[in-house]
C-alpha cells in the first residue's frame, strides 16, 4: 500500500511538473513574427537588449515577402498561436482590429505614458490607428518605409555621359525631378553600352501575384493626383480613382516599363530589381528604404556609386507608403510579455538603435534628431518621403481590392490589354462590387 | 521444403492463438465473418468519412452561404444559387476555364503523340534500350517544385540556355523574345515544361500496352503479308488503345488541376494569359477569402471533372470490351 502511495504521489508530481514546466517556459519566451528582410536581421540584434532586461528569450518567425502575408493572416484566420507579436502590413489593420486579432492598446499606452504625439504623424495614422486616422490604436509604429529611387551616381557623374545627354536633352545629368524627367532619363540609359556592358533604364515593380506592381505603379499614380475617393470614406470612387491624372500616371508607368526595363522583368518585385541594380544592369530602380543600407554597404554598387532620390514629381509631390507597426496578437499566451516587448521598444534610446542598426524608427526623438539627415545618404530623403506617404486601402477586404489592383495593372501593363482608362474604370467597377458585398455602398 | 514451412506456419499460428488474451477471444468468437471484415475497414472508412467525404460535404454547404474564412466574428448567412450565379457568369472565371483547356488539350496532345513515340522506339530493344529508358525517365521523377525553378532559368532571356539555343539555330538575338514574359509565348512554354516532364510517364503506359500484344499476333499478320503500316494500324494501335486512353485519364486529370508548375513558372501571368483554374481558386479562397465563392467554384469544378471522366471512364471500357 505503502508502495503504491509513493508510486502515486511520484505520477502526480511529475504530472504537474510537466504540467508546470512548459508554461513557465512560455512565459519567458515571445515570438515576433515579421517578413524575412534585411531590417528583420537588425531587429533581433536589437532584441537582444530586451532579452537581456528582461530575461525573456525572443524567438522570431520571418516569413519571406511573397508568402508573408499568405502564411501570416492564415495563421490568424485559424486562430493560431504561433505569433506573440506581429510586426504586419499596414493594409492589415482594418481586417485584425475588426476581427479582434490584435489587442486595442489605447488604454496600454495611456497607463505606461506612451504617447503617441511622439511618433511621426503620417506614419501614426499609416500604422497604427483604424478607422484610419482616428485615436484608435492597434499597433506601435515600428517601422516607417517608402517607395524611393536609386541610381548609378558613378554613371551620372561620368563626363563623356553627361556631355552625351546634355546634348540629346539640352538639359543636365541629375537624378530626375519629374515623371517626364524620369522617363527621359531612363529612355538615355536604355540599350546604352557601359563599361562594356549593355545596360538599361530602370528596373521597376511588375510582380503579379502578391502587391508588387500595385506599389510600383501606385508611384506614378500618387504622384499624378490619383485619389481612391472624391469625398474621403464616402468611397465615391468614380472621377478619383480613373482621372484623367491618374490615366496619366498609369500610362506613364506603362512606358517606362515598356521602354527601359531589363529583359524579362515581367513579374519582378523587391529582389529582382535588387538583382538588376546590383549586377550593373540597371541605370535606376524603385525599391523600399529598408534596403537602402544593404546597397550603401554593397562593395560593387555601393559607397560612392549610388545617388538616392525621391519618387518624382507629377501633379504632386506624392510617394507609396511601406513599412509597419507592432501589434500583439490578441490570442497570445503572453499577453504580459508582449505589453513589455512594445514598452520597451517604444523608449527613444532603443528607438535610436533600432535607427543605428538598421531599422526605420519613426519616432520624433530620432527623426528630430540634427543628425539624423547625415547619419545616412538617404536619411533626408527618407524624411521627406515620409511626409508625402499616400496608402493603399486598409478596409476589412483589402486582400480582394489588392488582388482586382494586381490583376487590373499587370493586364494593362505588362500583358499590354487595353487601355490605361479601361483599367482604372474595371478597378472601379471591381472595389464598387467589393463596398456592395461588404454593405458600404 | 513445402512440409517444413507448413509447420514453421502452423507453429506461428499456434503461438499466436496461445498469445490471444482469452477476453478477447470470448468477444471475438461471437462475431460473424461480415462483422470482422467491418471491423478491419471502419478504421478506414472513418478516415475516409473525415477527410474526404465530411469536406466534400462541408464545401457543399459553404457554398450557399456568404462565409468568408478571414470573418470569424461576421454571421454567415444562406445566399442560395447566388455564388454559383456569380461564378458562372464571371468572365475572369471563364478566361481560366478556357487557359485550362487549352493547357490540357496540348499538353495530351503533344504527350500523346511523343510518349507514344518513345514507347515504340523503346520496344524495339536496340543496343542500349534499357539505358535510354532510364534518361528518358529521369524528368518525372523531379519535383515539380525543382522543374519549375529550373527551367525558369532555362527560360531567362538573357542568360537562359533556352533563349541561347535556340539563337544559335536561328540567329536571332537572344534576349529579343521571352518565353515567360509574353502573352503569345507564356502559355507554350508551360506546356513545353509540362511535356518535358510528363511524357516520361505516358511513355511507360504505353510501352506496357504494347509489351502485352502476343508476338504471334504479328507473326500470324506476317504470314498474311501485312505490310508494317498496316499492322501499325490495325494490330498496334487497336490494341495498346485501352493502354492509351488511360493515360490520357490520367494526364487529363492531373492537368486539370495543374497549380505547382504554373505558379512557379510564371505566377498566373503576364496579366491572366496563363492563370488555370486552379489558381483561380487558389485566389479567390485563400488571398481574397471569399470561402463560399470559391467553395462554389471548387464543387462546379468537381463536377465538372468527376463528370467528364465518367464519361471517358465508359468510352474506355467499350474499347476495351472490344
Amino acid at each position: 500500500m505503502r508502495k503504491m502511495t509513493k508510486a502515486l504521489l511520484g505520477a502526480t508530481t511529475a504530472l504537474t511538473l510537466s504540467t508546470v514546466a512548459p508554461s513557465a517556459s512560455q512565459a519567458a519566451e515571445l515570438t515576433l513574427c515579421w517578413a524575412a528582410w534585411d531590417p528583420a536581421n537588425a531587429l533581433v540584434e536589437l532584441s537582444k537588449d530586451f532579452t537581456a532586461q528582461s530575461g525573456t528569450d525572443m524567438k522570431f518567425e520571418f516569413v519571406p515577402w511573397p508568402n508573408f502575408a499568405d502564411r501570416i493572416l492564415n495563421e490568424l484566420n485559424a486562430g493560431g498561436k504561433l505569433c506573440d507579436l506581429l510586426i504586419g502590413d499596414s493594409q492589415w489593420l482594418g481586417g485584425s482590429a475588426e476581427n479582434g486579432y490584435y489587442v486595442k492598446l489605447n488604454d496600454f499606452f495611456d497607463k505606461e505614458g506612451i504617447k503617441m504625439s511622439d511618433f511621426a504623424q503620417a506614419a501614426v495614422n499609416a500604422y497604427s490607428t483604424w478607422p484610419k486616422g482616428t485615436p484608435n490604436y492597434w499597433a506601435l509604429p515600428a517601422m516607417g518605409d517608402a517607395n524611393a529611387w536609386f541610381y548609378r551616381k558613378d554613371w551620372f557623374a561620368k563626363p563623356e555621359i553627361q556631355a552625351e545627354f546634355k546634348a540629346a536633352t539640352g538639359r543636365d545629368l541629375v537624378p530626375p525631378t519629374t515623371w517626364p524627367e524620369l522617363l527621359e532619363t531612363a529612355k538615355f540609359f536604355n540599350g546604352k553600352d557601359i563599361d562594356g556592358k549593355k545596360v538599361y533604364g530602370a528596373a521597376i515593380f511588375t510582380e503579379r501575384a502578391s502587391e508588387g506592381i500595385t506599389m510600383g505603379a501606385t508611384q506614378a499614380l500618387y504622384a499624378n493626383g490619383f485619389k481612391y475617393e472624391m469625398t474621403p470614406g464616402k468611397y465615391d470612387m468614380e472621377g478619383a480613382v480613373n482621372s484623367a491624372d491618374a490615366i496619366k500616371g498609369l500610362e506613364e508607368y506603362k512606358e517606362l516599363y515598356k521602354c527601359c526595363t531589363p529583359p524579362g522583368y515581367t513579374d519582378a518585385y523587391m529582389g529582382e530589381t535588387l538583382d538588376a541594380f546590383k549586377s550593373g544592369q540597371a541605370a535606376m530602380a524603385m525599391n523600399w528604404f529598408a534596403f537602402f543600407p544593404g546597397l550603401v554597404k554593397d562593395e560593387n554598387v555601393g559607397g560612392d556609386k549610388i545617388g538616392f532620390f525621391n519618387n518624382p514629381k507629377g501633379t504632386t509631390n506624392a510617394s507609396t507608403l511601406g513599412g509597419q507597426g507592432i501589434s500583439v496578437v490578441a490570442n497570445t499566451d503572453n499577453m504580459d510579455g508582449a505589453l513589455a516587448y512594445i514598452k520597451w521598444f517604444a523608449q527613444p534610446d532603443v528607438q535610436k538603435k533600432w535607427w543605428s542598426l538598421g531599422g526605420y524608427a519613426v519616432h520624433n526623438a530620432v527623426l528630430n534628431d540634427p543628425s539624423f539627415k547625415d547619419s545616412q545618404p538617404f536619411a533626408a530623403d527618407f524624411l521627406v518621403a515620409m511626409n508625402q506617404v499616400q496608402d493603399f486601402w486598409q478596409e476589412p477586404s483589402y486582400a480582394i481590392l489588392l488582388q482586382a489592383t494586381q490583376k487590373r495593372l499587370h493586364d494593362y501593363v505588362v500583358a499590354d490589354q487595353g487601355t490605361a482608362k479601361e483599367a482604372l474604370d474595371g478597378l472601379v467597377k471591381d472595389w464598387t462590387e467589393v463596398f456592395e458585398d461588404d454593405g458600404k455602398l | 521444403m513445402t512440409d517444413n514451412n507448413t509447420t514453421l506456419l502452423d507453429k506461428a499460428a499456434e503461438k499466436a492463438v496461445r498469445a490471444t488474451p482469452v477476453p478477447l477471444v470470448y468477444r471475438v468468437r461471437g462475431l460473424s465473418d461480415r462483422s470482422i471484415a467491418w471491423l478491419f475497414i471502419l478504421p478506414t472508412i472513418v478516415l475516409l468519412l473525415a477527410i474526404n467525404i465530411f469536406p466534400l460535404i462541408w464545401a457543399v454547404y459553404l457554398s450557399f452561404t456568404n462565409f468568408r474564412a478571414n470573418r470569424p466574428n461576421a454571421e454567415i448567412e444562406g445566399v442560395g444559387f447566388s455564388n454559383y450565379q456569380r461564378v458562372l457568369t464571371d468572365p475572369d472565371i471563364w478566361q481560366a476555364m478556357q487557359t485550362t483547356a487549352h493547357f490540357v488539350f496540348w499538353t495530351i496532345l503533344l504527350q500523346m503523340l511523343i510518349g507514344f513515340a518513345l514507347a515504340y522506339l523503346i520496344d524495339r530493344k536496340f543496343r542500349g534500350h534499357a539505358f535510354w529508358t532510364t534518361v528518358i525517365l529521369i524528368p518525372m521523377m523531379l519535383s515539380p517544385a525543382v522543374v519549375g525553378n529550373f527551367w525558369r532559368f532555362l527560360y531567362q532571356p538573357q542568360i537562359g540556355l533556352f533563349n541561347y539555343v535556340y539563337a544559335f539555330f536561328t540567329g536571332v538575338e537572344p534576349s529579343s523574345f521571352q518565353m515567360l514574359g509574353s502573352v503569345t509565348l507564356s502559355p507554350w512554354a508551360i506546356i513545353i515544361v509540362d511535356t518535358w516532364m510528363w511524357t516520361p510517364y505516358v511513355m511507360l503506359i504505353c510501352l506496357a500496352g504494347l509489351r502485352s500484344i502476343p508476338d504471334y499476333i504479328y507473326e500470324a499478320a506476317e504470314v498474311d503479308r501485312a505490310s508494317a503500316w498496316r499492322q501499325f494500324w490495325s494490330i498496334t494501335v487497336p490494341m495498346a488503345l485501352p493502354f492509351i486512353m488511360l493515360a490520357v485519364l490520367f494526364r487529363a486529370i492531373e492537368n486539370f488541376k495543374m497549380f505547382d508548375m504554373v505558379v512557379l513558372l510564371t505566377g498566373g501571368g503576364p496579366g491572366s494569359t496563363t492563370e488555370v483554374a486552379s489558381i483561380t481558386l487558389k485566389r479567390e479562397a485563400f488571398e481574397s477569402w471569399r470561402t463560399g465563392r470559391a467553395s462554389a467554384f471548387a464543387i462546379i469544378l468537381f463536377v465538372a471533372v468527376f463528370g467528364l471522366a465518367n464519361i471517358y471512364v465508359k468510352a474506355l471500357n467499350r474499347v476495351k470490351q472490344r
